[in-house]
């Protein structure tokens, strides 16, 4: 590797992984009232790894440390959006905590601690590494949704999430064990090479298969192994609810390209029938439940299932354009989640929630300029063109009619049109109807500023596509 | 034709861009936000007469075109052009947007900077539909506009708007989507999003069928045709005026816009084999509509409907030409047919705009659009009465009004095709004359009917101004339609040749 060490290439999650230690012993002697500084030690150590991120930018194909680590431009791209996402995340969550009592050292260095997890899924190239990744992020999310201790909602949420978390990383483990017993590896490339030599039938493998995508269904939230996921959305702090709606949505694409594509691209035909149930059943079950819910929170539970359902779309297409459209979907997703919750941070404010869909009565009244933002992300999530989120569905259904699957992309639209109510009625209620909440919005300066410079890029991101559009697309080169 | 400036993207993004400053300016500046409104709006309406001046009525290729790469990743290009069926429609567009704002003058009193600006936007992305020659780029414009039509609806409208909205976007998303389907299919089969491209592309029969069809579903709604009619009704009555104006005058235009368009010659051979769907289905808009606007109770309902009657002529006028092929062997019927439908559109924006703003008038003085409330109001409101009369006339078809170019032409041109569909179209001479009359009978005539009108006050300054405009409009349209004719032979000529040929 001409002079370069072997550990070069993780460079990134090796000052993430010390520097959260770091904050951690620094966070003790924090006193109480200066406890800004581990938020300022955060998103220092953010910085750094996306620093030290694209002073390590890998050319083409890196696998190191015996086969574990791989540096791709997949990784470099999802790694950077994982670090900005999470800083946007701290810095949403920072006046919530603040003004709940809840601003602790812990959420940051549980949220560090869960984004190295991501990280090492996303760079994973053995089951063993993508294993510990997973489980990294899972324990650090687990203990952030409890996070809010005197919360039975949030007690509650963290026990169900906990337990079917279990059972899904039981069930991915399972199917790896029987992967290893056929294969005879850990290793994702070798892995690849063993299927490709058997039969694509063979029982074994398809049982391991169908155990493993169990596993990333669960994580994904696809139905029908999404039960966990409005529970846990509507349980946990809103600021830990958009930790879990974005950065985990990353680490779970990462994970699904990583096994599936990379590890069975083989036995794409398999894969690909299962995944279209899930796909299917995610997009409808998704947007038909989300209309009947008053909780915003809940509501975009909903509306995630329905995303996931997309994005399965996009990779069950099985051309390089599919994939690209799922990364493609899954940012820019990200972005509008990003935006959706924090528009519930912005409004809510101490003993008050702002995550039941009434609280957005009036909000035109209120605030137009939020209320502005608020129908963008809104009728981005719809489909709506000009916005980000139509080009999004555009290349997923571009990607399925490709491929000759045009009922899909039927399917995929009817179910848009019927989630588009839902989306639609937010914005009534922010425009069509009287405030019933007269509060000024007393949210502070950088929540605001990030705030509207996520919203915009999803309008700029709209009319302009290509950027992110190119992005995705040299990601998988 | 080489041209200097880019004047679609000029007439495209000043008033989107236009729009947001009249939001900047906001509602606490509200005659400032007016003024700003108005002057963007003129400026439109004047930057976009270079494109009825300097345009080539001899030749059927796209004229004023732009083209720029603009999602490479997709093969999607910003590419703009318009030739003689786009060009009127676009002119009508910035026309009809200078009259609402002028209409909606002091009359919007709730958060008036919005709703300018929603208008303002609004005209951009409709200008972007008829401009779009990309498939993507004009399926972005074509969604795009249920944003802002969504919000005029839903927060300037009537008692049940939050209802009448939701269906209006929901119906019409739902229309809308099929097409994207069947775009991205063009796509793949033809390797791009070329609009002009796709005309060309050799397609099979079963292909064709379901790809007409999909495009029906947003074509036919949009028009609106029988029975995908049902949102027009509630989104007129329960829209503001200028929102009614829009709607009826450009909105429904987009779904005869798209028939010539795409339908036509993307798949003539499906239009050629379901061609009596799309007859018959006009037929009873012209005929059973009819009857219906005959029995309505609310003014905006009945000129709803009207539309909707009336829009049935244009596709009729689109569709029949294959039976004038058949009987005659000629095509110079079928352009006749095309020139019938596209004056009719035009002749229709400008007849439905002005009786809404008409009835505006009235609503804003009573606060009722039920007919019974009225009664002998040309008494109090003399002026008033006169326009009303005027295109209450228009809009039967009386000879010397732009009302009766489009729907002689259509009838000459379905006698070409038999005698039975020019029999059944020409009811609408008595029905459109029957519904619309016996509602100026029994609004502006007899004995004043209460005390509400007989406080009534006559019509200022500012709405003799928008409506003089476009009485003015519909007599020229009238007396001397050829520029208009002349404008869109080469094109019509053109298309009527493309979609003579089989594909197959």
């Amino acid at each position: 590797m001409n002079g370069m060490s072997s550990f070069a290439p993780a460079t990134a999650e090796i000052f993430l992984a010390t520097a959260t230690c770091l904050v951690l012993l620094a966070d003790l002697f924090v006193p109480e009232r200066r406890r800004a500084l581990t938020y300022w030690l955060a998103m220092a150590t953010l910085l750094g790894t996306a620093a030290s991120l694209l002073a390590t930018a890998p050319e083409g194909r890196i696998v190191t440390l015996t086969g574990a680590f791989v540096a791709d431009p997949l990784s470099q791209l999802l790694k950077l959006f994982t670090c900005g996402v999470v800083a946007v995340a701290f810095l949403y969550a920072r006046n919530y905590l603040q003004l709940r009592g809840l601003f602790k050292g812990e959420y940051y260095v549980l949220g560090l601690f869960a984004t190295l997890g991501i990280l090492v899924m996303i760079s994973a190239h053995s089951m063993l590494s993508l294993y510990l990744g997973l489980e990294l992020m899972s324990l650090s999310l687990y203990a952030m949704v409890a996070f809010n201790r005197d919360s039975p909602v949030a007690a509650e949420a963290a026990m169900k999430y906990f337990v079917l978390g279990a059972i899904a990383t039981g069930c991915f483990l399972y199917g790896t064990s029987i992967l290893y017993g056929v294969t005879g590896s850990l290793d994702i490339g070798e892995i690849a090479r063993r299927a490709g030599e058997l039969d694509g039938l063979d029982i074994h493998l398809l049982v391991a298969l169908s155990f493993i995508i169990v596993g990333v269904a669960f994580k994904l939230g696809a139905v029908p192994f999404h039960m966990w996921l409005p529970d846990v959305y509507q349980g946990a702090s809103t600021p830990v609810t958009l930790f879990i709606g974005t950065a985990a949505k990353i680490a779970s694409l990462a994970m699904v390209i990583r096994v599936l594509v990379e590890g069975l691209g083989a036995m794409h035909a398999s894969w690909a029938d299962m995944l279209v149930v899930l796909a299917v059943l995610s997009m409808a079950i998704g947007n038909v439940v989300a209309i009947a819910q008053t909780n915003l929170k809940r509501m975009l539970a909903y509306s995630t299932i329905s995303h996931v359902g997309f994005i399965l779309l996009g990779i069950l297409a099985g051309t390089s354009a599919g994939y690209q459209a799922a990364i493609y979907y899954t940012l820019a997703y990200v972005i509008m989640a990003g935006a959706a919750f924090g528009m519930i941070i912005l409004l809510s404010r101490q003993g008050f929630e702002a995550d039941e869909l009434s609280d957005f009565s009036g909000l035109n009244a209120r605030s137009p300029w939020f209320a502005a933002i608020m129908l963008v992300v809104m009728f981005s999530m719809a489909g709506v063109p000009p916005l980000l989120g139509f080009y999004a569905k555009f290349a997923v259904l571009a990607a399925v009619v490709e491929v000759g699957r045009t009922w899909l992309a039927v399917a995929g639209v009817l179910f848009s049109v019927i989630g588009a109510f839902y989306y639609l009625r937010v914005v009534k209620l922010m425009y069509f109807d009287p405030p019933t909440d007269a509060a000024p919005l007393a949210a502070p300066l950088d929540l605001r500023v990030v705030l509207s410079l996520n919203g915009l890029a999803v309008l700029a991101l709209g009319i302009f596509p290509q950027a992110l559009v190119a992005l995705s697309m040299r990601a998988l080169g | 034709m080489p041209t200097s400036l880019p004047l679609l993207s000029i007439l495209i993004w000043l008033p989107i861009l236009g729009g947001v400053a009249v939001l900047a300016v906001g509602d606490r500046r509200a005659a400032l936000a007016r003024q700003l409104a108005l002057g963007v709006s003129l400026l439109a309406f004047v930057a976009s007469l270079p494109l009825w001046i300097r345009f080539d009525p001899t030749t059927a290729a796209m004229q004023f075109t732009e083209r720029a790469p603009w999602i490479p990743a997709f093969d999607a290009w910003y590419h703009l052009g318009v030739d003689g069926i786009s060009m009127p429609l676009i002119l009508l567009t910035t026309f009809i947007t200078v009259l609402v704002v002028i209409a909606a003058w002091d009359v919007i009193k709730h958060r008036p900077s919005q709703y300018f600006a929603a208008f303002l936007v609004l005209e951009g992305v409709m200008i972007g539909v008829f401009a779009a020659l990309d498939a993507l780029l004009f399926y972005v414009f074509w969604e795009a506009m249920l944003i802002p039509m969504f919000i005029i609806i839903g927060v300037w409208g009537g008692q049940r708007r939050v209802y009448a909205t939701l269906k209006f976007f929901l119906y019409t998303f739902l229309g809308s989507v099929f097409m994207l389907v069947a775009l991205i299919y063009l796509r793949f089969a033809a390797g791009t999003y070329d609009l002009l491209a796709l005309h060309q592309l050799p397609l099979g029969m079963t292909e064709q069928t379901l790809i007409f069809l999909a495009f029906l579903a947003a074509f036919a709604v949009k028009v609106p045709m029988w029975p995908v009619h049902t949102w027009l009704p509630d989104a007129h009555v329960e829209a503001p005026t200028g929102g009614s104006v829009i709607l009826a005058a450009i909105m429904l235009k987009m779904g005869g816009y798209g028939f010539l368009r795409f339908s036509l010659p993307i798949t003539p051979d499906a239009s050629h084999a379901l061609d009596w769907l799309l007859i018959g289905l006009s037929l009873i808009a012209v005929v059973y509509i009819g009857f219906v606007a005959l029995v309505q109770n609310d003014m905006k309902k009945l000129i709803a409907y009207s539309s909707i009657a009336h829009m049935g002529f244009v596709t009729l006028g689109f569709f029949i030409a294959w039976r004038i092929l058949g009987n005659t062997g000629a095509a110079d019927g079928i352009v006749m047919g095309l020139q019938g439908g596209m004056v009719q559109m035009v002749s229709h924006g400008l007849i439905s705009g002005a009786l809404f703003l008409c009835v505006g008038v009235l609503y804003e003085r009573m606060h009722s659009r039920e007919i019974s409330a009225y009664g002998g109001v040309a008494n109090t409101m003399p002026v008033l009465a006169a326009f009303l009369v005027l295109f209450a006339m228009a809009n039967a078809g009386l000879p010397g009004t732009s009302g009766f170019v489009g729907e002689f032409l259509v009838i000459l041109a379905s006698f070409k095709a038999s005698f039975w569909y020019a029999a059944l179209a020409a009811t609408t001479l008595i029905l459109g004359a029957a519904y619309t009359l016996w509602m100026v009978k029994r609004v502006l005539y007899g004995e004043v009917a209460n005390e509400r009108v007989a406080a009534l006050t006559d019509i200022g300054r500012r709405e003799f101004l928008v409506l003089g405009i476009l009485a003015l409009a519909v007599l020229l349209l009238g007396l001397w339609p050829a520029p208009l004719i002349d404008a869109m032979a080469a094109t019509l000529q053109g298309l009527a040749d493309h979609v003579v040929q089989s594909k197959l």
